[in-house]
């Protein structure tokens, strides 16, 4: 991989990271209103998957979707705004944290309820394949929502119908505080379950950027290629708590060991390491990028925080299409 | 001396622990039931207290477990299934209002399904369209559940316990802004009876009735209208399904005049269903159309900015009161310095949920 091409990774990566920790900071002044669920220490898989996508590609996520909305290109501006609350945001303020889009980017929105995007995204598939277009459509999830029922059901249909479908899962061993262990049999794992249902179904390191865009390049492949859909399973490690800015390890579920090991396979530090062992690291360069993110991220905010509120009158305004 | 006060929270907590101690079929599951965080306390402990066997947390698998709990039932269980939020019931619709609801009707009243479906409602804090939903009225408008709203923490408990020991499903819709509210809780083992209103402050100028954390709104705006020479009657409804006519026609044939209040939105909603029962039941007693108080109708919006006036405040109650009474209504005083903002319950919610 060029070294610009490395560079564009850290660079994504880099501003998936410092965003939810800018985010996490500014939480606490109380003026973000509503729940924020962090990615800090899973940013591989949306930079991974989203930079192997070609731009009319889509992708849907859930709750923790800040990453897979930038990596897709989802406006930094617009995320800002949402958080907020303004009129400015991405969803005008009605969404959220929770309910982020940006259809201009391939990004067709993330909504909560576990499972259900799946769906959706099998749905916008489908409609591909009806329309004969050669998109690709991505559905990002965790390890929790292949526990519901509609996975089954819209893999079934995927299969039957060789759907240019990508699904990824990143498996950080959690749902909220439930480990994987009281919610799914230890023999099984999920690629196999993926398998039993018929699809192609790949495992890689979730902390590997690299690593994970192979692995979406020849699902992409594939699903483009009328394979049918593919699932990837991203092993990774939540770092901060499930909901909110905070850590969590005050509450026992997990040892503050388990998060120092994993914060060693750092998904940044990683491509350092290898951008050093490959002779191409720049460390001005890396500096350079980071200072441009740290000036974007600072913009979005005071953008966020000088926009206004949506005006009362709006609050019927988006309930139906004209 | 002064009576024992617990928190909703607590409350709920107790029936529970009371109900797991009782009777060996009684069981406990759900998202995240065993967790530090014990599902906003309320079942904190028990699984140390009565094993994971019978407290235990499960796949997220709403549907599939909703099926899982009344097939035990059927099987000589008493399962409690809690869910963290409303919104991620509705994935269980067809085992609760297909399977559950229909079970002893449909069999000719053979056997019934000892079931209890805890549900919180979300509000504020950003909880948007798909945390904060108050879905009552889809689940009262079934015949065979029974659906509780306990608004203190008294009935919090009382209400659970008859809960559990009923042998048809009950859904129990619990407002996560009552979870601090603290109240009189007797201690040991005690039934609120379902199907029965409560005239929780008498007055009789205008007859309020209202339902879970309104209740609680309510009583405030009775107070403010007290100060304005107005006295209200404020009847607790606790119980959604069934409905408590009786005492719901009793106040309003002597106040003559009707508000109705409710957590959810307007339409085909249970003030829909209060109004409809004083039309058809006291309509010579009425001495000026009733007036509701519900959410604005449409979806629940993120943004603080609409959160006065999606969601029913004091301030909508009070003026809906001076309505019914031939009073105009009152301009709000604007938000000073220190007032919660409108999209918390108090100064001390730090959010998210
Ligand atoms: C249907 C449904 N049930 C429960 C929840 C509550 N909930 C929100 S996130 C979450 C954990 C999800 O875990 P996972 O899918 O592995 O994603 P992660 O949070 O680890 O990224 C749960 C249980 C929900 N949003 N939707």
């Amino acid at each position: 991989m060029s070294s610009e091409r490395l560079l564009r990774l850290y660079r994504e990566m880099y501003l998936i990271r410092r965003t939810e920790e800018v985010i996490a900071d500014l939480y606490k002044e109380q003026e973000m209103r509503c729940p924020v669920h962090l990615c800090i220490g899973q940013e591989a898989s949306p930079v991974g998957v989203c930079q192997e996508l070609e731009p009319a590609d889509v992708a849907f996520s859930t709750h923790r979707s800040h990453g897979h909305y930038l990596a897709k290109g989802g406006s930094l501006l617009a995320l800002m705004g949402e958080l907020y609350g303004r009129q400015t945001g991405c969803s005008a303020g009605n969404g959220g944290s929770m309910h982020l889009i940006d259809r201009a980017a391939g990004f067709m929105g993330a909504t909560p309820i576990l499972g259900a995007t799946m769906a959706l995204a099998t749905g916008a598939a489908f409609a591909t394949s009806m329309r004969q277009e050669t998109r690709v459509t991505v559905a990002f999830f965790g390890d929790a929502a292949i526990e519901e029922g509609v996975f089954y059901e819209s893999a079934n249909f995927a299969v039957l119908k060789r759907l240019p479908l990508v699904l990824v899962c990143e498996n950080n061993g959690l749902s909220t505080c439930s480990p994987l262990s009281v919610r799914q049999p230890p023999t099984r794992t999920i690629c196999d379950m993926a398998r039993g249902l018929g699809m192609t179904a790949v495992s890689g390191d979730g902390n590997d950027v690299l690593a994970v865009s192979q692995l979406a390049r020849q699902a992409i492949d594939i699903a483009r290629g009328g394979g049918g859909p593919v699932l990837i399973e991203l092993p990774t490690y939540r770092w901060r708590e499930h909901c909110g800015p905070g850590f969590d390890f005050d509450l026992g579920y997990r040892h503050p060991d388990e998060l120092a090991a994993w914060q060693e396979r750092c998904p940044m530090q990683r491509l350092v390491r290898h951008m050093e062992k490959t002779g191409v690291a720049d460390a001005a360069a890396l500096k350079r990028c980071e200072a441009e993110v740290q000036q974007e991220i600072d913009a979005a905010v005071r953008f966020a925080r000088e926009s206004p509120y949506p005006d009362e009158s709006l609050l019927l305004a988006h309930e139906y299409m004209p | 001396m002064k009576p024992r006060t617990l928190r909703y929270c607590q409350a709920i907590h107790e029936a529970l622990d009371l109900s797991l101690a009782r009777d060996p079929s009684v069981y406990v599951m759900g998202l995240g039931v065993p967790d530090p965080k014990g599902v906003f306390e309320t079942t904190l402990g028990l699984a140390e207290k009565f094993g994971s066997q019978r407290v235990l947390d499960m796949p997220a698998s709403e549907n599939g477990m909703t099926g899982i709990a009344i097939g035990s039932a059927l099987a000589g269980m008493r399962p409690v299934l809690v869910h963290q939020r409303l919104d991620f019931a509705i994935l269980a619709m067809d085992q609760m209002v297909n399977q559950a609801a229909k079970w002893c009707y449909m069999f000719g009243g053979q056997q019934g399904v000892p079931l209890v479906v805890r549900m919180i409602v979300g509000r504020g804090w950003g909880q948007g369209s798909q945390h904060a939903q108050s879905l009552q009225s889809w689940f009262a408008h079934v015949p065979g559940l029974k659906v509780i709203m306990p608004a203190t923490p008294h009935d919090a408990k009382g209400l659970l316990i008859a809960a559990i020991e009923d042998n048809n499903p009950v859904i129990s819709i619990e407002h996560r802004w009552l979870f601090n509210i603290e109240g009189p809780v007797p201690e040991g083992h005690y039934r609120e009876p379902i199907g029965q209103a409560r005239v929780i402050r008498p007055g009789r100028d205008l007859t309020i009735v209202a339902v879970s954390h309104m209740t609680i709104e309510s009583l405030r705006a009775a107070e403010v209208l007290a100060e304005q020479g107005i006295e209200a009657e404020v009847v607790d409804l606790r119980t959604v399904r069934p409905l408590d006519r009786a005492t719901i026609l009793q106040s309003i044939a002597k106040t003559s005049r009707l508000v109705a209040v409710d957590t959810g939105w307007p339409s085909c909603g249970v003030s829909a269903e209060i109004v409809a029962l004083a039309a058809e039941g006291a309509w010579s007693a009425l001495k000026a159309p009733p007036v509701r108080v519900t959410l604005a109708d449409c979806s629940s919006p993120s943004t603080p900015a609409l959160a006065r006036r999606f969601f029913p405040r004091v301030h909508d109650i009070v003026n809906a009161g001076r309505r019914v009474v031939g009073l105009e209504p009152l301009t709000e005083r604007a938000p000073a310095a220190g007032d919660p903002p409108a999209d918390v319950p108090d100064n001390d919610f730090r959010g998210p949920f």
